[in-house]
Formats: structure tokens, sequence, C-alpha cells
């Protein structure tokens, strides 16, 4: 009981930076119909710039501010390079073209950087807390806490802010905003941004837990995507149930079935829930208009 | 659009093509010519394993060029059914001892089931699942090839792998494997002229219009998918043969990566443009040696490229030199003469060919059609009319199955059609056009058409492609365009593009015509003409259901109409009596 306890603290710890993830995901897809599956290398590249500036020498809070700067940059530089020009085609092109960028990131990390992973100090210097039979670990509460902070700053930010109400309107009918006198491509290049920073954030708070190396960017993106699908393609509540679900699923089917497996636990998940439930946990059947 | 002449039966024999095995002679000339240089010529260690690399992978990319070339689905995980193919033929001929030829199939056998399991879990939905899942499997595979030591040896692989008796020499295997390429190449680039490839094609273009035209959409694109994988499957199993060793990392995620950028930059839709985009990536790396000794560089390289082809040349080198080829040759190629076009609608049920009782389509709370009975009588003209949002293309698609009813029941000529996917109400006799037009748009005018005449179970085509071609000819001959058959679909005017739709449906020979809005967007002119076509179609007793907003065509071309109004039948029967009928006028006009 006690050991389920514990796990049951790791997985939604581990499960909150999946929903981070499959968050940027979701808000990129409902902007632009497009599944963004460079998503995860976003995290990866954070992680790195996050390792490189504290090995540079600056206080742990500037690396963070410094290595959120870069991902907003990246934001930028991966609207201009790879949705903008294919804005107009069909979603294949796209989709190929952010996998291509998927390779490229990740590969050019690893090029200047080399394969050693490297290791990320967490925030806090208490490694963590014992309440009871569970000990609770300083970096997972921190994730779960930021995460529960986003998720109602997204609320807030979406339902209360004229600017949130302009990206919502741009992501449910692209012609009738900019007939509004919306800028659809702002608004497109604002949510490259956010989605960036945001999964730039979740690479950032789960570096010190996992290695940071070139691959946790496709880990993290495959097991956030499967979490979009669990929970309801492009439905953002949808996206946080569902990576939390995944990192608890995740995490006990290491402890009781198999650890070399622990990656293939969500691809089970995934491929059960396509075959039984395909609109996920929230979502509903959309058909094509004739 | 009217050229009458055009409609007469032309004494003049329609030009019979050659036989297939006569018109493809030379590619079998150049197979055998190149399998004779790779049985004969000496090669040096280094030149025959590249070689051999390029030939085994040429095979897995041509799979691609099927799924995502002809179909239009993704597929991320090539190097798993490739590395399936491979290890069937590692482990079968090592550890377990059996024939190379056993193993082979066996390899294909096995990526062919895991294939066709992975594309029905999926390929309902849309593309962006079947990236993931293919990714998901190319994981699963390769986690279970490093971790399962018992089964595959783990991450140190699989050596001493077996030949074929008859192919021991690394000269004759080298061979062996370029006739493979040589039949498999012939096969895929013939795919595309065969039904099934002309199905994947329709998918490929349009979805909805595919099903409507009888194409069983999953079905197809689960074939084209298990057949990517087939193909991955028995290059990996002739790769291990070749190189005797197999281990984890040669079928892992980068390598699906490498297949889809081989496909990529060759030219996805065909099976010559994925040869030279497999040779010239093969070929690149070797020259550009150093790039390698820096990891990661080499890739970062592919993930640019593949970012700049998709950009920039959406079609791949072999897409810009087949595209001027095929303008160049629509240009010459003579368009056969054509017959006037027969339509026999098949007479089963009685006098009523359609019968629709208590049909209802709620989405939530909004009731879009709410009971309608229609009834429409045989060989006559029916109108379907009302106001805006008052149910009308709510009704066709659910007549035509793209909606599923949520109560009713649909009777075409004595057969329920209610519980059938729209596939399957086509094969019974139902045709339809849609109010924004969707046609094939990377097919010429003849192809579209032909997807239509090719319906299951039209009796006036017979056998063989000629036969197809003939009666698509004398559709789009019906309506006027037979002169500007090998034209593609971008080339036609609005109107036209209408037109085509209409004899892809007229050459499929239905029972009842279903025309979604054909007058909307066309001119005073056109207009006339359309209704000079309709009258003709009716003349050769084709019932057809018509919507539409111009009160003037319906009037004049329809016999009977029904009027909905908020999802309700309002009015129903002979014309002029309910364009007066007093709830009709309010509807439309508002009343005092």
């Amino acid at each position: 009981m006690d050991l389920a306890l514990q796990l049951l603290f790791t997985g939604i710890g581990i499960g909150a930076v999946y929903a981070l993830v499959a968050l940027g995901f979701v808000l990129i897809f409902r902007a632009t119909n497009v599944v963004n599956f460079a998503q995860g290398e976003f995290s990866m590249v954070a992680a790195y710039l996050m390792v490189v500036a504290v090995e540079a020498g600056l206080p742990y809070w500037a690396a963070f501010i410094v290595a959120l700067l870069g991902m907003a940059l990246l934001g930028v530089v991966f609207n201009l390079g790879v949705y903008y020009p294919l804005r107009h085609r069909t979603y294949l092109p796209v989709i190929i073209a952010t996998i291509g960028a998927s390779i490229l990131l990740a590969n050019s990390v690893l090029a200047i950087y080399g394969p050693q992973p490297q290791v990320l100090e967490g925030w806090f210097e208490t490694p963590g807390i014992q309440v009871g039979p569970v000990y609770l670990d300083s970096q997972y509460l921190l994730i779960i806490c930021v995460t529960i902070c986003l998720v109602i700053f997204n609320f807030w930010f979406f339902e209360k802010t004229l600017l949130g109400k302009k990206l919502q309107a741009t992501s449910q009918d692209k012609e009738m905003a900019s007939l509004l006198g919306i800028s659809v491509s702002t608004m497109i290049m604002i949510t490259f941004i956010y989605s960036a920073v945001l999964g730039g954030l979740a690479g950032i708070l789960v570096a010190p837990v996992l290695f940071v190396s070139i691959q946790m960017g496709s880990t993290i993106a495959l097991k956030a995507f499967a979490a979009t699908i669990i929970g309801g393609f492009g439905d953002v509540a949808g996206a946080i149930i569902g990576g939390l679900a995944l990192g608890v699923i995740e995490t006990f089917g290491a402890a009781y079935v198999s650890v070399p497996y622990k990656d293939g636990f969500a691809f089970l998940v995934l491929i059960a829930f396509l075959i039984f439930r395909p609109q996920g946990i929230f979502g509903e059947r959309v058909a094509e208009k004739a | 659009m009217s050229a009458p002449s055009d409609n007469m039966p032309i004494p003049a024999p329609a030009i019979r093509s050659k036989p297939l095995v006569v018109r493809h002679l030379p590619y079998f000339i150049g197979a055998a010519i190149l399998v004779w240089l790779a049985a004969t010529m000496r090669f040096d260690g280094y030149v025959h394993n590249i070689l051999l690399q390029a030939t085994t992978f040429s095979i897995a990319v041509f799979g691609l060029s099927v799924v995502l070339g002809l179909c239009g689905q993704i597929n991320l995980a090539q190097a798993a059914f490739f590395g399936l193919g491979a290890y069937a033929v590692g482990m079968g001929t090592t550890d377990l001892q059996l024939s190379f030829w056993l193993c082979l199939v066996g390899g294909c056998a096995i990526s062919l089931l895991a294939g066709a399991f992975l594309g029905m879990s999926t390929l309902r939905l849309g593309g962006h699942y079947l990236a993931m899942v293919t990714i998901s499997f190319q994981q699963i595979v390769t986690l279970v090839m490093i971790n399962a030591i018992w089964l595959t040896r783990g991450p140190d692989g699989v050596p001493n792998i077996k030949r074929p008796e008859l192919f021991q020499t690394s000269q004759s295997y080298l061979a062996f494997c370029v006739a493979m390429l040589a039949i498999v190449g012939y096969l895929v680039w013939h795919l595309a002229d065969t039904k099934l490839g002309r199905a994947m094609r329709a998918v490929r273009d349009n979805e909805l219009a595919a099903g409507v035209n009888g194409i069983d959409v999953f079905r197809t694109k689960i074939y084209a998918f298990a057949l990517c994988a087939l193909l991955g499957g028995l290059a990996g199993g002739l790769f291990a043969g070749g190189f005797a060793y197999v281990s984890p990392d040669q079928f892992s995620f980068a390598e699906s990566i490498v297949f889809l950028t081989m496909s990529l930059l060759g030219g996805v839709a065909s099976p010559i443009g994925s040869a030279i985009g497999t040779g010239l990536l093969i070929l690149i790396p070797e020259w550009l040696r150093f790039l390698k000794s820096v990891p990661g560089l080499y890739l970062a390289i592919y993930g640019l490229f593949v970012i700049l082809i998709i950009r920039f040349m959406p079609d791949g080198i072999w897409g810009f030199v087949a595209d001027a080829f095929t303008r160049w040759r629509a240009k010459i190629k003579a368009t056969p003469a054509a017959a006037a076009l027969q339509l026999k609608p098949a007479t089963i049920g009685g006098d009523t060919v359609l019968e629709v009782t208590g049909l209802s389509k709620h989405f939530g709370g909004l009731k879009a059609v709410d009971g309608v009975d229609i009834a429409v009588k045989r060989g006559g003209v029916h109108a379907l009319i009302g106001p805006n949002g008052s149910g009308k293309t709510t009704t066709l698609n659910v007549l035509s199955g793209l909606y599923v009813a949520t109560s009713g029941r649909i009777v075409l000529d004595g057969t329920d059609i209610s519980h059938m996917p729209p596939h399957q109400r086509t094969a019974s006799g139902l045709g339809r056009t849609f109010q924004n037009i969707r046609l094939f748009r990377s097919m010429t005018a003849l192809e579209n058409v032909e997807i239509g005449a090719e319906r299951p179970g039209n009796t006036m085509v017979g056998k063989g492609d000629d036969a197809l071609t003939e009666r698509a000819m004398e559709a789009l001959t019906f309506v006027g365009l037979g002169s500007r058959a090998n034209e593609l679909i971008s080339s036609f005017s609005y109107g036209h593009q209408r037109l085509i739709e209409i004899a892809r449906a007229l050459a499929s020979n239905p029972t009842l015509l279903l025309l979604d809005e054909p007058a909307a967007g066309l001119n005073s002119t056109e207009k006339l003409e359309l209704h000079e076509l309709l009258k003709r179609i009716a003349a050769q007793g084709l019932t057809i259901l018509i919507i539409d907003h111009d009160m003037t065509l319906v009037s004049e071309a329809a016999q009977h109409i029904t009027v909905l109004n908020f999802g309700r039948r309002i009015a129903d029967g002979e014309s002029m009596a309910v364009l007066r009928h007093p709830d009709v006028v309010s509807a439309y006009l508002g009343s005092e």
C-alpha cells in the first residue's frame, strides 16, 4: 500500500510533465489543425539551454529565464521556417515538415553537444520531505505545483482576456476572425511561442528527474501525444487528465511488470484506446461535413 | 458544354490498346539487362555492398510510394517492418535452421499481418493518429529487438545469416535482388492503373467522394498499408540474406526517417522516383563520409532536407520530370471517339425507386431532419426544396450514407440500404454529386469518370480496362466534354467541373441520381445547358432527385416536389400544386 502511494505520487509527477507537453500539442493543433511532431524537441532543447546556461555560471533563476527566452525565439523561428510557408497545404506535408524539424533539432544538438547525457541540478537544495509513508521528492512537488498553476493560468488566459479570446476565435474560424480584424498570422505566431515556452518549461522541470539527453524529446513527445488521444484529441482538460493517467500507468507498469518495457506501456494503452475508444475520454466523434 | 455532335454515334471503331505485355516490353528488356550486368560485372566488395543496400532499400521505399504516394497515408515505421522481415530470415536461418525461402515468406507474412493490424486499428481515424501509431509501433519493435535477448539476442544482433542454396555467391545474390527489385518495381508501377490503384488515388484525393463512388475507403487504406508493410518485410529479408548480419540499430526510428526522406526526395508518387531517391541518399553519405564522423550531423542534414523538399519540391525529383512528361503526353494523346451513353437503370423494385420513411437526423438537440417521408417515383425528376437550413443537404447526406440516420428507413429499388456504408449504397445503385464539387484533383477528367464507371455492380461495363475507358468516354461525351478527356481537373472551369461530377455519377449507371444544388454558381447560359442535360438524362429513364434553390429550374425540370422546412416535410405533390401551397409560400416569403 505504501509502495502504491509512493508510485502514485511519482506517476502524477511524471504525468504532469506529459500533461504540459500535451497542452502544447493541443494549443498548436487547435490554432493550426496541425500536430507538431517537434513539440518534444522543444522540451529537449530547453533542457540543454538550461544546462549550458547553468554551466556558464548564471544563477539558476537567470538560467531559467534565459532558457525560456531562447524557447520563445525558437517558437518564432519554427513558425516562420516550418509552419508558415506550408500553411495553405494539406496536413500531410506539414506533418512531414515538423517530423523533419524534429530530426533536425535533435541531431543538431547531438552534433553540437555530443551523445553523453547531461545532469541538471534540481531547483531546491532539500531533496524532498517525508510525509507519513510517502517520500515527496521536491522536484516532483515543484512539477505538480507548476502544472496546477499553469492550468489555472490557461483557463484565465483563454476565457478572461481579450488576447485569449482572439486566439480562440482564430482557432475556431480563421476566415471569420480575419474579417473581424484579428491578425491571424500574429495569433498563430503567439500560439507557437506560447507552445514552445510551455514545452520548454516541461523540459526544464523534468530535466533534474531524468537525464538530459537527445532522446528525451521524442520520448516525452510520444507519450504526450498518447496522452492527448487518451484524453480526447484537441481537448485541453483531456490532455491534462490523459497525461496524468499515462504517468501513473507507466510508473505502476514499470514497478509491477517490467522496467525495460516501461516505454512500451504508453503505446499499448494508446493502441487499446484507438481500437476501443478512439475519441478518447472526453472527445466527441467529429465527421467531415459533406 | 454544348456539343451535340459529340453525342452522335460515330461508326469509327474505338482505338484498342496493345496488350500490356507488348507495351511494357522495353521495361522487361531493361530489367533483364540490369540483372545480367549485376550477375556478370566484377565489383569490389565495397561497391557490391552499396549496390546491395540500394537494391534492398529501394524495395522498402517502393512500399512507401504505395502508401504515401498512391494512397496519401503516412507510415513512419517502415524500418520496423523492414526489421521484422530481416529478423525472420536472421533468426529463422540460424537459430531454427529453416530454409531461406520459408523464412523470407514467413517474414513477409509477419510484416503483412502487423501492417494490417495497425491499419485496422487506426486507419478509420485521421492521418495524425496514423503518424503517431506508426511511431509507437516502431518504438515497440525496437524495444523488443533490444530487450528480448532470449529471442533476438539483443543489441549484439544475429550473425551468420544464411543465403539460399541457389545464390550462395554474393554476385549471384545481388543479381537475384536486382531481379526482385525489377519485379516489385513493375508491380508497383503498374498498380496505379489497376482498379485498386485507382481506388487508392481516389482515397488520397478525396475520401468522401471516393466513398460515394463505390470505393470502400477503409479497406483500400488497409490494403495500401499492408502492401507497404509487406514490401518492407520482403526488403528486410533480402537485406538480411545479403549482409549476413542484423542488429537492432539498423531498424530504428532514424532509419524509418531515412526511408521517408528517400521517398520524398525521389518523388513519392512513383517507383522510379523512389529508386532515384534511395540511390542518391545511399551515395551522398558515402561521398560525404566525413559528415559521419560527427554523430548526428548527417541526420540533422536529413531533417533539413525533409523540410526543404516539402517546401520547395513537393513532388520530388522525379515529380518534376514526370509532370512535364504528362503534360506533353496529354496533349498528343488522341481521345478515342465514343458511342452514345446508354443509361439502363436497374428496375427491380416497383413503381417507387426510393422510399424514405420516418427519416430523422439529430445533432445533439438540433433536429436537422425530423421524421421525413419521401417517395420518389420511377423515371422522373423529383425535387427536394426548402429555405436555407431546412435540412435538404442533411437529408441527402443521410441518404448517401455520409451521416448515420438517427432513425428511419431508406429503401432503394426494393433494397433496404438504411444501415449500409456509403460505398455499399453506391453499389446498390445510388449516384450523387456534391454542392461543393468533390473531384479527384490530381487525376484527369477521364480517370475521374473511370472511377465512377468502376462501381461494383455496374452492368453497363464489360471486362477489362478498355471497356472501362470506353464507358467513361461515353459519359464525358454525353455531358459534352469528350474532347478534353485527358486534361487535369484544374484546367476546367467551375461549370465544367460540375459536369464532370455528373458524368462520373452517370458512368456508374445508377438507379437513382442525387444532385446536390447542381445549378449553384452557374451563370444563366450554363443553367440552361444544365436543364437540357437533365432532360436528356431523364429521357433515358434515369430517376433524379434534385436539390436546388433555383425555382425556375426546379419548376420546369421537376414533376414532383417535396418541401422541407425546419427539418419537417411541409408539402409534397405535383410541382405546380406544391408551389402554390400556402405553407410553401409562407415558408419562402413569410406569412402575412
